[in-house]
């Protein structure tokens, strides 16, 4: 359906709204008015044992503003673009201002720091668009097919989801700031299930999954290669156990060590600093983790699924190095976190449609270490591969850090047997600091990565020793 | 008892509103979905208004508000869906909407059909005679300014604090090619405080916090008023600041009245949505009529809890709230369902199909689970453990419904020895299998509570407000995730 391509004309088109938008608001009594404007479609098709099972198809536009008078702020968002829709908006927000009290750390960013330039770094692909419900219901299709051909212990599968979205995102601010961009991204995933009789009191399922994802089509992965690769990984959890409770070395996946990465941002960005709600606060300059540690965001990647070419300040992104060498560099910061702290901005502001802008990350990627991810396992005589994390047992102002865990136990540097229902705990400062190896396996699928690394002890809880 | 809106917080598609949607254009939209050959189709119209505030370091920082209308429509044939939604509700939005929602039945069409529509009669659980969204804005503000002093005011060792109080309306209109129609008027608030206390370089945060489908009125009651909520959050964090490491390993654990409902909602609940069950990917499928749980353990799902969370007059599919038993004296009796799994099972639908929005199908969800109360006391039930761990707050969980493994985790929580509640532990997670989980459940106290709104449950990328509720309950065995091995 080629009605889903967002072109230079539609991004044009919003910048046109949301300038619009600003005026309207400088005249419904704004001093300053920052306007977002998004315009999305999703195509997402899946499939079930074969047969379609949902098709979902749609557009939709938004629009946040956020205005200031005499430093009051407020925040408003509606999916209704009429002019006179829009009027009516800004005299609401204004009036709700006038209720806030006055922050002057919330006024917008002095002009002469906006973005000058808007760098292309090629976000979108238009053949991404033009992709229709069967051909996506086709390689969903493909890929499940695959993984249950794969291994006759596939019993049943949770299905397989191709989906795709499609934006245009506009920003224009009193201040003089107007720019727009459009994006892609797709995606495949794959779920199959085995039925699990090792426990014959307690059999269970056991599911598992894989996915591609990319901005350009002609970047993911062939649907049955994800297939395969699905099964494969859900067949190697059965007759997962428990493991003893004991201190050991971790070794953690690409997969969940992102989430390490991730979870370091939640305490290494402005706004946790000024909220006083991270363990890190004052440790700026000093050595936070591991002189191997390397992580840097980085919003300029062309290509990749977290690249920005202005931020939600509407100032200039570049790259950050976050840890550099285990030592933490300055945190990332919007305007307002920046002068909460007495500093400037990194350019590392996100916005969401009907938010304030806070720190957010673009790329942020642990960098690649130089032994393969086989050559890491035969370095660990013993200890948890872990594939899978669940829960959310981080406390950022203490650092301490209790997650689920799933995966392979290792004996004499080889995965042996799986397993499951334990947890890995450690303090945050711990964890970070005791990584001792990292492979060479970094993927840019997503926009947090990290190759597969090793921490030299953590405890797992699991069953009571013997 | 009834809701009046002024006009601008009423729907434009309501029967009083500028663009009002009849049963006449319903069905020409039915119409339209289901030319391509479907079963069954639905349009699921949404107009909801929010408001949210914040406070922090002494002052009311953000006022926000939005707005979102829009159509759903779905179409089914067979097991698959067709879905699609417009912001825009002009005719040829609409009808481009339901045309692309019906191409999953693309292959045998037919005519159309006149579908004679009646409204289903819905109940009240939540009947709110002035929604918060009506009052004036500087008396919610006094709201958020009384939790903030209560807080600072409870100890100097509070650093930190910040209250925010979200509030909104959702208007819901239904119409089904079975002929049902439903409206709803469903309204939500929320108040929250986070506290952070320091001392000697030692930092620890606490919440606090509620709500439900209240007005104002919420808080006129003595254990919901701001300054209650003000004095839990910095209740919580200065009794942290003493936090030891939690121990590793298997113990007995007491889980409190109240929020540790969650456990049950990831243990047990999700595993108990009928769609996990039809397509056979639960560890509960097949095993209606056995026993899945301690005998001392009664399930119920209950849409029907005045004023809660959860609470649903009618269902995102048109179906009325009602009260489920799942789990009867460990014997698992009923799953909870949505239109497809109640067609796949030939039962009557639950009242369970929710969606989070116009841009998502419904899928079976919870609304208000508890676990009934049992005999013993509190005191006599934490008598009873030598060594093991109390816990008393949550802040959240997670289940994976293939295998029942869940994670959830303790925000407040303390050591048992001897009987007693001793030293405070660091946030820990406790780790189960929900099945083995339930059937190790070995006393239940007599103290019920339902939790005080603050729940939101996700599923497939889809959030819903939810409650929970259990009396004291005693696991024998569990794994807690310290690191104190």
């Amino acid at each position: 359906m080629s009605g889903a391509q967002v072109t230079e004309a539609t991004i044009k088109e919003l910048c046109d709204i949301a300038q619009q938008a600003v005026e309207l608001a400088k005249k419904a009594g704004a001093e300053d008015a920052e306007v977002l404007v998004r315009d999305g479609s999703e195509l997402t098709a899946k499939v079930r044992l074969g047969e379609p099972e949902l098709v979902q198809e749609a557009g939709s536009r938004a629009l946040g503003l956020r205005v200031l008078k005499g430093a009051r702020r407020a925040v408003t968002y509606t999916s209704d673009l009429r002019r006179e829709a829009l009027e009516s908006l800004c005299k609401e927000t204004v009036a709700l201002a006038e209720l806030a009290e006055p922050d002057e750390y919330a006024l917008p960013p002095d002009p002469s720091l906006l973005a000058k330039e808007i760098p292309e770094l090629d976000l979108y692909d238009e053949s991404i668009a033009d992709i229709d419900a069967a051909w996506a219901l086709r390689e969903a299709k493909n890929g499940e097919a695959a993984a249950r051909r794969h291994d006759k212990r596939v019993t049943n599968s949770e299905g397989a989801t191709w989906s795709r979205v499609l934006g245009g995102t506009a920003f224009a601010t009193s201040g003089g700031f107007v720019g727009g961009y459009r994006g892609s991204y797709a995606s495949l995933v794959v779920e199959p299930l085995c039925d699990d009789d090792t426990d014959k009191e307690n059999p269970k399922k056991r599911n598992g999954y894989w996915w591609t994802a990319s901005r350009f089509l002609d970047q993911l992965e062939a649907a049955e290669a994800v297939g395969i690769e699905a099964a494969r990984r859900t067949v190697a959890t059965l007759g997962s156990r428990k493991v003893e409770t004991q201190e050991c070395p971790i070794v953690f996946d690409p997969e969940v060590a992102r989430s390490i990465v991730g979870t370091l941002f939640s305490v290494a960005n402005g706004s946790s600093f000024w909220r006083k709600s991270s363990y890190l606060i004052g440790k700026e300059g000093q050595q936070i983790a591991a002189p191997i540690v390397t992580i840097i965001d980085d919003p300029l990647i062309p290509r990749a699924p977290g690249s920005r070419p202005f931020d939600g300040d509407g100032l200039q992104t570049r790259q950050n190095r976050v840890v550099d060498k285990g030592v933490l560099g300055p945190v990332l910061c919007d305007v307002y976190s920046g002068r909460k702290l007495g500093r400037p901005s990194t350019g590392s502001a996100g916005r969401g449609i009907g938010s304030n802008p806070g720190p957010t990350t673009s790329n942020l990627i642990m960098q690649a270490g130089s032994v393969s991810r086989e050559e890491l396992l035969r370095q660990t005589p013993r200890g948890l591969y872990v594939t899978q994390m669940m829960g959310f047992g981080f406390n950022p102002v203490t650092g301490d850090f209790s997650r689920g865990a799933q995966g392979f136990w290792i004996e004499g540097g080889e995965l042996t047997f799986p397993v499951s229902e334990v947890t890995i705990a450690a303090n945050f400062d711990e964890i970070l600091k005791r990584i001792d190896l990292i492979a060479n396996d970094l993927q840019l699928r997503t926009a947090t990565a990290a190759p597969t690394f090793r921490v030299s002890h953590m405890t797992i809880a699991g069953t009571s020793r013997s | 008892m009834t809701t009046t809106l002024p006009a601008t917080l009423r729907a434009p598609f309501s029967s009083s509103g500028a663009s009002a949607i009849d049963a006449q254009l319903a069905n020409r939209l039915l119409g339209l979905a289901l030319e391509a050959g479907g079963d069954y189709a639905d349009l699921y119209f949404e107009f909801r208004v929010s408001a949210d505030y914040s406070l922090e370091e002494e002052q009311v920082r953000t006022l926000g508000r939005g707005i979102t209308l829009g159509l759903g429509v779905r179409v089914t044939k067979g097991d698959a869906t067709g879905y699609a939604y417009t912001e825009d509700l002009s005719w040829e939005k609409m009808a481009h909407a339901a045309r692309i929602a019906g191409q999953i039945a693309a292959g045998g069409g037919h005519a159309p059909v006149d579908i004679a529509i009646a409204a289903v009669s819905t109940p009240s659980f939540y009947a709110v005679p002035r929604p918060s969204l009506v009052v004036p804005t500087p008396d919610k503000l006094t709201l958020l300014r009384a939790a903030d002093k209560a807080a600072r005011a409870f100890d100097p060792r509070i650093v930190k604090v910040q209250v925010t109080f979200a509030e909104s309306i959702k208007e819901v209109l239904l119409f089904t090619s079975d002929g049902r129609m439903a409206t709803d008027i469903q309204p939500l608030i929320r108040f929250g405080v986070n506290a952070v206390a320091e001392d000697h370089g030692k930092r620890q945060s606490g919440s606090g916090g509620g709500g439900g489908r209240y007005g104002l009125e919420y808080f006129e009651r003595a254990e919901h008023d701001a300054i209650a909520h003000g004095k839990e959050a910095a209740r919580v964090a200065i009794a942290m600041l003493d936090a030891r490491d939690a121990p590793a390993g298997e113990l007995t654990v007491v889980l409190g009245p109240g929020d540790s409902g969650i456990l049950l909602h990831e243990a047990v609940g999700h595993g108990l949505e009928a769609d996990f069950n039809r397509k056979q990917t639960s560890n509960y499928t097949g095993q209606i009529g056995k026993q899945v749980a301690s005998p001392l353990c009664t399930v119920v799902d209950d849409g029907t809890i005045v004023g809660s969370r959860g609470a649903i007059n009618v269902d995102d599919e048109g179906f009325t709230g009602q009260r489920n038993v799942l789990i009867e004296n460990g014997v698992l009796v009923g799953y909870m369902h949505d239109r497809l799994s109640a067609k796949h099972y030939g039962i009557e639908p639950t009242g369970n199909g929710r969606r989070e929005s116009f841009r998502s199908m419904p899928l079976p969800r919870m609304t208000n689970t508890s676990l009934l109360a049992g005999e013993h006391g509190h005191e006599e039930i934490i008598k009873s453990v030598k060594r093991g761990v109390y816990a008393k707050r949550f802040s959240g969980g997670q289940v994976n419904i293939s295998n029942g493994d869940f994670v959830f985790s303790l925000s407040e929580s303390y050591l048992i020895e001897d009987g007693k509640l001793t030293a405070p532990l660091k946030g820990v997670n406790l780790i189960g299998n929900g099945p083995d989980v339930l059937r190790r459940v070995d006393m239940l106290g007599n103290d019920y509570q339902l939790s005080d709104g603050i729940w939101t449950c996700g599923k497939d990328g889809q959030s819903v407000p939810v409650n929970v509720g259990t009396p004291t309950v005693r696991i024998s065995s569990i794994t807690v995730g310290g690191t104190q091995a």
